[in-house]
């Protein structure tokens, strides 16, 4: 699992890159729990154009970011999931919380 | 049931091994002709009964993971076994959401991700009435070639 990151326009960019499970979740929670540290910005874009794979492990990280960031009222969309995302977050509600955008 | 092919994966419980446990899983099944989306159902399921084994069978992560799948002209039938601590309540397990492990983000989704992308989940003892199996089943058009 890769994680490249960037600010612009007040929104943090996150792009996760590879397989996220049970294997990769520890490490994903500690790179974000830092990203969400850094200063300059007001939302968090996560894309999801270059995940291969995730499983229900990966709705648990995301929700644990989720509400890291709700204490800082600083709101967290998904952008670009696959087909095969989209039936996981559809199943598990996560867009209620997550929304997706284009 | 007509059996037409089979395989058994033996492996550690480590979180490392579920990417091989996975890919192995939906690169036997490609024999059944599977859709790019029947293949992705196999994998998640897979994963989902693996890290259960991973996370919840073994407290002193010493034991090992057993694979079975067999194939039928129009089905293939996926058991994922462990002999570790067993399932307190298979109905409580079942439920959406619920999880023993709440404070290490555990969705409690793994067994509604295997219900809606799988045609059919069994829980079940194994023979020592130690551990657990999942038998997952998933139905295809195809016939096996």
């Amino acid at each position: 699992m890769q994680i490249r990151n960037r600010i612009y326009n007040n929104t943090l960019y996150i792009v996760l890159s590879g397989e996220l499970d049970e294997h990769s979740a520890q490490a994903v929670r500690i790179t974000l729990d830092e990203l969400f540290d850094l200063n300059g910005f007001n939302q968090v874009i996560i894309d999801l154009s270059e995940l291969d794979f995730m499983d229900s492990t990966g709705i648990g990280v995301l929700i644990g970011r989720y509400k890291k960031l709700k204490s800082k009222n600083t709101p967290i969309f998904i952008c670009n999931p696959s087909s095969h995302a989209e039936k996981i977050f559809k199943m598990t509600g996560l867009y209620e919380i997550m929304p997706k955008i284009s | 049931m007509n059996v037409v092919n089979e395989m058994t994966i033996k492996f550690k419980a480590l979180s490392i091994n579920e990417s091989f446990a996975r890919s192995t899983v939906a690169a036997f099944c490609v024999q059944l002709n599977p859709t790019i989306d029947e293949i992705n159902d196999i994998k998640t399921a897979v994963s989902e009964a693996v890290t259960n084994c991973v996370v919840h069978a073994y407290p002193k992560k010493d034991g090992d993971i057993t694979i079975n799948v067999k194939i039928t002209p129009t089905s293939a039938i996926i058991s994922v076994e462990d002999n570790g601590v067993g399932i307190a309540n298979f109905e409580k397990a079942r439920q959406p959401f619920f999880t023993t492990k709440p404070e290490e983000e555990r969705s409690g989704m793994g067994f509604t991700v295997m219900e809606t992308f799988m045609d059919k989940v069994t829980l079940l003892k194994n023979e020592n009435n130690k551990g657990v199996i999942v038998q997952m089943e998933k139905k295809f058009n195809g016939i096996a070639s």
